[in-house]
């Protein structure tokens, strides 16, 4: 037999594509991928409800008063209300608001309007009338002195008084903080389950001793970045879809319609956060699992680990989606190992400038090629020693 | 012609010497046996010449190239502990286990199909491993360490926990590799099935290699005995002839027609303390010829398991050394020496009962 130039493929790939094969056969992954993209699209949709119902206030302009749709619509529309106009004719328009489909129905009363309504013009509408009556009665004016009440109507549309706030209060944009919730904790859940299918993984091979006829054909290493790899790749691909879901649900639903979010980066920066974390928690987990040869012990080595998965989740989904700007979030989304649980929702929030993300990328990736030896070292030197739990110490110092 | 050598295995773990200058071969073709108690240190050396274990000194080379990663892929290998993945289904875990051995898609499913179907398991192909039996899940094992069809074979313990026809398929397999041209090292505590297979024999004890040959060899070093069957004798007759060593005494339970004095006794004896004239067992058969009658006198041919007795229970500074310094857990050792006396009389104890 040829012992070199063999047809076979490189080791790590072949690895990478069990894992790949048995992780998304497992009845466990499929149903979480499927409840985590229904919840996304079913959410989204709850949302568009919640949204649609005080979108467009129905106007009805009873015919023979259609000279006042446009100035209507101009000062909506200056005010930020979504207004939806039709002419109708009176005693129809009248039984339209009895019925709710219109919200108001104006008619002329002596030199200007009334609004019919079925019990009190509607709170956003208010404003709006009042402002249409005012200009109504201004062009009036203007018209009865000789002037053109467009020239007016235009330079009074203009005139503003811009704030100049002393301490700006942080707009609360619905849909970013959707957004972040989504994000935060999409990374936390696949970020978790992907790490335990790696320490379970480790600790599965090291407990049935097949990595015993494994590592007689292939370097550890080789062995556990083909793990890594290829519960990454599967990793990736769910929090793809789930993310894809969620920014597609988004668009076909409408929920972005006057919100700041930028859903592209956003998404994508959880995409990439997700590849960081998940390189450094696996190497991490991969290592600590290879110490132990029993699944009852892999708790007792990856909690630490857990416990510093949950501390930054927890901040980022409860105190940056209402204080983006919050000191301990800010730093937390900085410090390695925590970065990939709070800079997807910062970003999702649009708190963090591209620099400040880039930077802490790079303050995170920094560190995988540290964790690749050490990791690396620790798990070569545990994987093939079964029975009592190896000291990371011990695993660390020796290099048999 | 090839052979697999390791020479000079050195491994030390903690306070225990578990290899001491352990060294044989095997060449190609030829079915080795390594036997020794438990703790003697086979499953260390199988590690060690596959790479699962480092050791302290010495070197594994087949070929006379070190047996490095990319020849280990083409061992077939059995570990002691039993290692398949427990929820992956037969046919897919052999596939697999022979693609990283380096073998193609088509070519691993076409070994893989062919060796279930040898050894009886090609109906549970779609079976995870873990709903098979424990007779199956080892063909399944020994499946995995043939599936790519290893240059060598190294099988710890294959034996165990087979059924006799499923015994008999692994024999088979193992003198049909070997014909092919395959070295064939195995470890078992069954040693009649050893020397039936075996070509050579390999006992190693507290470490070292204590005897390495074929078992005509290893009996050749053996000092010969004889079985002297009589009648008619007075127990113990034999004491009185110089130069012989009671080895065994059997006597047959006295009948209701005769006494102890007169009812048939076997004795196996073997020279000692050098063969004075007048002395050793052709005097003893003298001297029964004149006292009584014989009815059986005859060479015994030591089986295996009482050379592998001998080497494993004889003090350590009688056994043939091969110039390896003195192990040095002395103290270990003496605990572990049972004497030679004490052990044949609790067996003629036995026997007499």
């Amino acid at each position: 037999m040829s012992t070199s130039g063999a047809p076979g493929q490189h080791p790590v790939r072949l690895v990478a594509g069990r894992e790949i094969r048995t992780r998304t056969r497992s009845k466990g992954f499929l149903w979480m991928t499927v409840i985590l993209v229904v919840a996304v699209v079913a959410g989204g949709f709850l949302l568009s409800l919640v949204q649609g119902s005080d979108k467009a206030q129905h106007v009805g302009i009873a015919t023979g008063e259609s000279a006042v749709e446009a100035p209507l619509k101009a000062v909506a529309e200056g005010m930020g209300v979504d207004v939806a106009t039709s002419v109708v004719d009176r005693d129809a328009g009248t039984a339209q608001v009895r019925d709710g489909s219109l919200d108001v129905l104006l008619v002329p009363s002596g030199d200007g309007l009334a609004a019919v309504v079925k019990d009190s013009v509607p709170e956003l509408l208010s404003p709006v009338l009042t402002a249409l009556a005012q200009q109504l009665a201004l062009s009036r004016q203007v018209t009865d002195l000789g002037g053109d009440p467009a020239t007016v109507s235009s330079a009074v549309a203009a005139a503003s008084v811009p704030a100049q706030p002393l301490e700006p209060a942080s707009v609360v944009d619905a849909a970013q903080v959707v957004a972040a919730y989504v994000v935060g904790i999409l990374l936390f859940l696949s970020l978790m389950t992907c790490g335990q299918m790696i320490s379970q993984g480790v600790v599965e091979e090291k407990s049935s001793r097949v990595v015993e006829i494994l590592l007689s054909n292939i370097r550890p290493w080789q062995l556990m970045s083909g793990k890594v790899l290829g519960i990454g790749v599967v990793g990736l691909v769910q929090v793809g879809l789930v993310v894809a879901a969620g920014a597609g649900s988004a668009l076909a639903f409408g929920l972005l319609d006057g919100s700041s979010i930028d859903i592209g980066p956003a998404a994508l920066w959880a995409l990439v956060w997700f590849v960081v974390g998940f390189t450094m928690y696996a190497l991490l987990l991969a290592s600590l699992a290879s110490l132990v040869s029993r699944q009852e012990d892999v708790g007792s080595v990856t909690s630490p680990v857990m416990t510093l998965m949950v501390v930054p989740y927890i901040v980022a989904v409860s105190v940056a989606p209402w204080d983006p700007h919050n000191t301990l979030v800010t730093v937390l989304s900085w410090v390695p190992f925590c970065s990939p649980l709070v800079m997807p929702t910062r970003a999702a929030l649009d708190a963090a400038s591209t620099p400040e993300m880039l930077g802490a990328l790079a303050l995170n990736v920094v560190l995988i090629p540290v964790l690749i030896r050490l990791a690396g070292r620790v798990y070569s030197n545990a994987v093939l020693r079964s029975g009592a739990r190896v000291r990371l110490s011990q695993a660390l110092r020796q290099d048999s | 012609m090839p052979s697999l050598v390791l020479s000079h295995l050195r491994k030390r773990f903690g306070d225990l010497q578990a290899l001491d200058d352990l060294s044989f071969s095997v060449a190609a073709g030829e079915i080795f046996g390594f036997v020794g108690s438990n703790g003697a240190g086979k499953t260390t050396t199988m590690r060690i010449a596959l790479g699962v274990l480092a050791a302290d000194a010495g070197t594994v080379t087949w070929d006379g190239r070190p047996l490095d990663l990319d020849l280990r892929r083409t061992v077939g290998y059995m570990p002691e502990e039993r290692g398949l993945y427990p929820q992956m289904k037969v046919g897919e875990q052999l596939v697999y286990l022979a693609r990283l051995h380096g073998l193609g898609k088509e070519a691993a499913t076409a070994a893989m199909e062919e060796w279930t179907e040898r050894l009886g398991i090609a109906e549970r192909r779609g079976d995870e491993v873990m709903r098979l039996s424990l007779g199956n899940q080892q063909r399944v094992q020994l499946a995995a360490a043939l599936v790519h069809d290893p240059a060598i074979l190294v099988l710890d313990e294959p034996f165990s926990g087979l059924d006799p026809v499923a015994v008999d398929v692994m024999s088979t397999v193992l003198q049909e590799r070997a014909a092919a041209g395959v070295p064939v090292v195995f470890s078992s505590h069954q040693l009649d099935l050893v020397e039936r297979l075996c070509d050579r024999v390999g006992i190693v004890r507290a470490g070292r290699m204590e005897a390495v040959g074929t078992i005509d060899e290893l009996r050749s070093t053996a000092t010969p005995r004889w079985r002297l069957t009589t009648s008619g004798l007075a127990p113990g007759w034999e004491a009185a002839v110089p130069g012989v060593r009671v080895v065994e005494t059997a006597t047959a339970p006295p009948s209701s027609a005769g006494s102890a004095a007169t009812s048939p006794g076997t004795v196996v004896l073997e020279e000692a303390g050098g063969t004075a004239p007048g002395g050793g067992p052709q005097a003893a058969l003298a001297a029964a010829l004149a006292a009584g009658t014989v009815l059986e006198f005859s060479p015994v041919r030591p089986s295996l398991t009482d050379l592998f007795r001998h080497v494993v229970t004889t003090p350590e500074e009688t056994g043939p050394v091969s110039g390896a310094p003195p192990a040095p857990a002395e103290g270990r050792e003496k605990r572990r020496r049972t004497s030679r006396r004490s052990h044949d009389s609790r067996r003629t104890r036995e026997e007499t009962r």
